[in-house]
């Protein structure tokens, strides 16, 4: 293996022993929001942003991208967020089924095992 | 001689390319387009998960001790283990093999305490009757919407599916590891580096199944334990 490739391994241990204890602090955010009374899409805003903030720790320092050329940052990252926002395009779908489902306004069921 | 050895001989005025234009082996470069591969396959199965949760009454059945209490232990191991790897592909990069294979086994013995405790977390829900296809009746009686609607009996689906092809993950990463660690005098330092990055994508995974399938899904109120 060549020596340009070998030697370009950049980060001291103290800096990733901080991105770790980032992550663990993150995480136990996490955990304290699950005990906090909101609504879902609040939570689930706050904690998507949480990860997405974790992902990127984790891409940037201990998968080492950012010491990477930005010719190869540009090739992976831009097709893999566009094609995951475009797996979105299903939700208005699943809001709609949500409103198909049939509501039963005098009383519930006497049984309440699933049939099938 | 590797290819990339070869090439970073030539002159970039022999071809019109430019010489490793990426400057990462083509190894590296191939294990980052299946990561790009895999976190879409990851991304669908997520997003699956939330268009059932969405269009569906949904249980939150998880209580603080066994479930969140393990899961958060499960991510302190995985956590713990990207940390020990990164200082075994550091170790790698200054060829100082030995120790980066006892990093490396750091690492694996990381990745087995999570699948343990996964298989554990796992049991402890199949014993209270959770199924791929169908809840335990308990659970359809307490979550049961206020207008009636029954919840949905993909949760167990949902959940062995994407937790169980996670675990699959980390059990071929050890693998992985193992293999890597037994060579590692023999490998070059692109090539642990490269087991590494496999490594922090599985970690990075569980940052997003963790939030999206326990975080969300924690019995807040206590209502399973009534």
């Amino acid at each position: 293996m060549s020596a340009h490739i070998a030697e370009h391994f950049a980060g001291t241990n103290k800096l990733f022993i901080s991105i770790w204890a980032w992550l663990l602090g993150l995480t136990l955010i996490e955990i304290f929001l699950a005990y906090r009374p909101m609504p879902i899409h609040f939570m689930l805003t706050i904690l998507m942003g949480l990860s997405i903030i974790k992902a990127a720790l984790i891409v940037a320092y201990f998968m080492h991208l950012k010491f990477e050329r930005l010719s190869l940052v540009l090739t992976i990252v831009p097709i893999l967020v566009v094609c995951i926002c475009l797996l979105f395009v299903f939700f208005p779908d699943s809001f709609r089924s949500s409103d198909l489902r049939y509501r039963f306004k005098e009383e519930p069921p006497a049984t309440t095992e699933e049939s099938h | 001689m590797s290819s990339e050895a070869r090439a970073a001989s030539f002159s970039p005025a022999d071809w019109g390319g430019g010489v490793l234009p990426y400057r990462v082996g083509h190894r590296k470069l191939g294990m980052w387009l299946f990561i790009i591969s895999d976190s879409l396959t990851f991304s669908a199965l997520l997003i699956g998960y939330s268009y059932l949760r969405a269009s569906n009454v949904w249980p939150t059945p998880f209580p603080f001790f066994p479930s969140i209490v393990f899961s958060s232990v499960m991510t302190f191991c995985l956590l713990s283990s990207s940390l020990t790897m990164v200082f075994g592909v550091s170790a790698s990069s200054k060829g100082e093999k030995g120790k980066a294979r006892k990093w490396i086994l750091a690492t694996i013995f990381f990745g087995l305490a999570f699948i343990v405790l996964h298989l554990i977390e796992w049991n402890h829900l199949i014993s209270e009757g959770l199924r791929p296809f169908s809840l335990p009746a308990h659970w359809v009686t307490v979550f049961t919407a206020a207008d009636g609607s029954l919840p949905s009996p993909l949760f167990g689906a949902t959940f062995f599916t994407i937790t169980g092809l996670h675990m699959f993950h980390v059990f071929t990463g050890t693998i992985y590891l193992a293999v890597v660690a037994a060579r590692v005098k023999k490998i070059t330092h692109e090539d642990v580096e490269i087991s590494g990055l496999y490594w922090h994508f599985v970690d990075l995974v569980w940052m997003f199944v963790f939030p999206l399938i326990y975080i969300l899904s924690v019995d807040v109120g206590g209502h399973l334990a009534r």
